[in-house]
């Protein structure tokens, strides 16, 4: 069977809830051959869901999809495959022991059981002159870069003949020169009549490539039009556009000690790419200072390696004056120093063991809970009662598995933990993450008591509402970078979009210079 | 459709009751072996279980068989509480045996019990946690998959035992046979008398899975090992240090399992021989006894004397009537099996539903 043309793909009223958040809000979207649209918006605006849908990952609540015209009902990838639809996700799905040439078979539909490189070898290499997008096919998946195993998944679902192609955040793992090749091929693409939508949340790379841009937020759209038709702050207002908060009222800032103090740090990911580019700043006592910025821009790098979780490149890290050139977690844990960890389920406790167990995860040798081997669980067991006391935690007993608990309660839990040993500086890192509202309150409510009592704090959130309320100052991270260090504010929330984007807004240039 | 779904709740009633079933559907899967073989199933395992646990003689025999398992077992509840699947008790097992022949035939034979018995031990714990710390050291080191360097271990192992009673240790004494000359009787555990009970590694077994216990839910090293198992994530976020722990815990695990291969010199065969006549797969036998305790030091008390008993029962099956002892294999596989589907369901509700539209 060949696969379906697409000539027009219109998505109608789709509507797509997860337990306590509407992620696709009665969303329209259209395309048609030989337009590259993107689809802008924050984390969580619900841009990947909705391509989820149409890649028949997830399944719509309500909604219609209809190609050509026709309605069609798309139940699983292959379904989206045999129809003309093609997906680059965040995270290949690609088979790391196999060579670019098998994985390619398995993905084709007319790959003969015997001898299947054969065939395919000879469509591949056809594909490279055509199309001048080259890679090396007798590799094996893990000796490729990122960049080139990219290359991988768009060379395979092309030659699976799909004529739309969604793209989710390709260029976040790419470097200019690959970008520029990316860009080039679609561009070749769009001339032949295909199709794509472009996921991304930087402004510069949707001005350079895309003809429509469709903006998302918290689930709805909010805006759609040609790329002629707009500019960059109209997108960026659209993006992040909220009414701000008044923000909470809080003690003035006192001046205090410096408590953390990065110089010049620079930190790798997992796959050698170095992801913090030379940060700079300082957090002091009675201060929240925040990160903000669309997740995997190197937050989570930065954190670890302040945590100890991370080793770092370069660079300069001071805790409270002292100068350190090397960290583990178990010098960190020595000092006095809470950390509220990213996925607090991964990382923050151990869910098959008791609460009490889990009071004194970073605490257990204390002297206050261990005389010599010996843990003393009488202190421990009174630990755990005060947590969940004093912290308003709702746990049955203090020898509940921890799993049982709620997300919400959990967070709370942790925090105090954290905070009812370790007071003089918190890193915090996205603390209210699929909390609900009255959880949320309660944690940023504990953040601002500590501030207030003279803790320094560390904030990183992808919301940026959570950044604007309560931090006293902060930074916008994109690529690895802080764009700016600022106060809550002083930026429009326009100039905020537009560097949350990667852009820095011209006038406000004009004014610094 | 099935749906399956983690637990919210548990209850030691509902978890017992599972258990149960277990060993129960596992009986009843054992004796449809027996019904083929045109032998009365109930028959069967009223002669197994009376074999084992219904004569004094065939208590003692149970108990002799125990202790070994209940080493093993302790060791085993270690390692397997860190997640770190130790496949490797049997061999751990046999150096115990090797030291101790060793400590006791060449090195210490002129000196007193009360000297020379306690050192085979302390050799015999000392080479079984150093073999243990080798698939420890791989792990931590190259990421080995420890099933298959634990399981392989056992074999080298066995070699060696073969290659010592077939070659450079073989007895002047023993007529020709692979065995080494017997122990000095001062080297000899004493046993309860008319039994083969070697009642001091009885005794050190027990006071061994009281201290492991507290070991494991009363100390620091036991809170890092217990982590470690549940969630190396967490473990690496608490900043315990992931090397330390699991080597000293392996050490502990394989020095824990040799000490039954020291008893079983000491205490029964007085001389090393055939890997499979020091022990009838004790350490094998040994991961059931761990599993089937919930990994609890204590239980595995109770454990040990449940499968001593089923080893008894099966030497009595293969005498009265002819049925090979791999029968009794059979048996513990099947509660291996059970067991393990007896966890999942503590840990998740399987249900059936229409298919959702």
């Amino acid at each position: 069977m060949k696969n379906q043309y697409i000539d027009t793909l219109e998505m109608r009223g789709i509507y797509k809830e997860f337990p306590g958040v509407v992620a696709n809000n009665y969303i329209d979207l259209q395309i048609k051959k030989g337009e590259i649209v993107s689809l802008l918006g924050e984390n969580g605006a619900g841009k990947t869901t909705l391509m989820n849908i149409l890649y028949g990952l997830y399944r719509m609540d309500k909604g219609e999809i209809y190609i050509n015209n026709e309605k069609v009902n798309i139940r699983s990838p292959r379904d989206a495959i045999n129809k003309g639809i093609g997906m680059v996700h965040q995270h290949f799905m690609l088979i790391d022991n196999h060579s670019v040439l098998e994985n390619i078979s398995l993905y084709l539909k007319e790959t003969p059981i015997l001898f299947p490189e054969k065939k395919v070898e000879e469509k591949l290499l056809d594909f490279f002159e055509k199309y001048g997008f080259y890679v090396n096919h007798k590799a094996k998946i893990y000796e490729l870069s990122l960049g080139e195993q990219q290359r991988v998944e768009i060379i395979k679902i092309l030659l699976g003949g799909a004529s739309l192609i969604i793209l989710d955040e390709p260029t976040s793992v790419l470097t200019p020169k690959e970008v520029e090749d990316l860009f080039n091929l679609l561009r070749n693409l769009v001339k032949e009549g295909k199709s794509v939508i472009f996921i991304t949340h930087k402004l510069k790379e949707v001005f350079e490539i895309s003809t429509r841009v469709v903006v998302l937020r918290q689930g709805k759209k909010v805006f759609e039009d040609d790329i002629k038709n707009t500019n960059e702050n109209e997108l960026a207002r659209h993006m992040v556009e909220r009414e701000i908060k008044a923000s909470i009222q809080k003690k003035e800032i006192k001046n205090g000690e410096i408590i953390l103090s990065v110089k010049d740090l620079f930190v790798k990911n997992d796959k050698g790419r170095t992801v913090v580019k030379g940060v700079n700043f300082e957090v002091k006592e009675y201060e929240i200072f925040g990160i903000a910025g669309v997740s995997g821009n190197g937050q989570k790098e930065l954190i670890e390696a302040l945590t100890g979780l991370r080793k770092w490149e370069k660079g300069e890290v001071q805790f409270f004056g002292k100068k350190y050139d090397r960290f583990n977690s178990k010098l960190f844990r020595k000092l006095n120093i809470s950390h509220i960890p990213e996925e607090r389920t991964k990382f923050g406790v151990v869910a098959n063991l008791p609460i009490y167990d889990n009071s004194v995860l970073r605490t257990y040798d204390n002297c206050n809970f261990c005389r010599g081997l010996i843990l003393r669980y009488n202190n421990i067991k009174d630990f755990s009662k005060k947590i969940i006391k004093e912290y308003n935690v709702m746990a049955p007993s203090i020898n509940t598995r921890i799993k049982f608990l709620s997300g919400g309660n959990i967070q709370k839990f942790i925090l105090g933990r954290e905070i009812s040993t370790k007071k003089d500086f918190i890193i915090a890192a996205h603390p209210t993450y699929g909390l609900d509202i009255s959880a949320t309150r309660d944690i940023r409510d504990l953040l601002i008591k500590m501030r207030d009592e003279g803790s320094g704090i560390l904030l990183v959130s992808e919301d940026l509402d959570e950044i604007l309320e309560i931090s006293d100052r902060f930074a916008i991270m994109y690529d690895g970078e802080f764009i700016e260090i600022t106060r809550p504010g002083e930026l429009s929330i326009e100039e905020i979009g537009l560097m949350l984007g990667g852009l820095k807004s011209k006038n406000r240039e004009e004014r610094l210079s | 459709m099935i749906v399956i779904e983690k637990r919210k709740k548990y209850n030691t009633k509902q978890n017992l009751i599972i258990i149960i079933i277990s060993i129960f559907l596992s009986l009843f899967i054992s004796s449809l072996i027996f019904s083929l073989r045109g032998i009365n199933p109930f028959f069967a395992l009223y002669k197994i279980i009376f074999s084992s646990f219904g004569s004094l003689y065939g208590i003692k025999e149970t108990i002799t068989k125990a202790i070994p398992l209940m080493l093993c077992g302790i060791g085993l509840s270690i390692a397997f509480k860190g997640k770190f699947w130790n496949i490797g008790a049997e061999g751990q097992l046999l150096i115990g045996a090797v030291l101790a022949t060793w400590v006791g035939l060449f090195i210490g034979k002129n000196l007193p019990s009360i000297i020379l018995i306690p050192l085979m031990f302390l050799a015999g714990f000392v080479g079984g946690g150093l073999v243990a710390l080798i698939p420890a050291l791989l792990k931590v080191r190259f990421n080995t998959n420890e099933v298959i360097s634990t399981l392989m271990l056992n074999y080298i192992i066995e070699q060696y035992v073969q290659y010592l009673v077939y070659g450079p240790w073989k007895g002047k004494t023993q007529y020709g046979f692979p065995y080494t000359d017997n122990l000095p009787p001062n080297a000899l555990l004493p046993i309860i008398k008319g039994s083969r009970i070697h009642y001091p590694t009885l005794i050190i077994a027990i006071i061994l899975s009281i201290l492991i216990f507290f070991l494991l839910f009363r100390t620091k090293l036991g809170y890092e090992i217990r982590v470690i198992g549940e969630n190396p994530l967490s473990a690496k976020y608490a900043g315990i240090d992931y090397v330390k722990v699991i080597l000293i815990m392996m050490f502990l695990s394989g020095g824990i399992a040799a000490l039954a291969g020291v008893g079983e010199i000491a205490g029964i065969h007085k001389h090393l021989t055939y890997p499979s006549q020091i022990s009838s797969g004790y350490g094998f036998t040994a991961i059931i006894v761990a599993w089937l305790a919930q990994l609890n030091p204590l239980l595995v008390i109770v454990t040990s004397l449940f499968f001593g008993g089923i080893l008894v029962g099966g030497d009595v099956i293969q005498t009265s009537f002819g049925f090979p002892f791999a029968t009794i294999n059979i048996f513990n596989g099947l509660m291996l099996v059970f067991i393990s589907i007896g966890y999942f369901l503590i840990e998740y509700k399987v249900s059936f539903k229409g298919a959702e539209k």
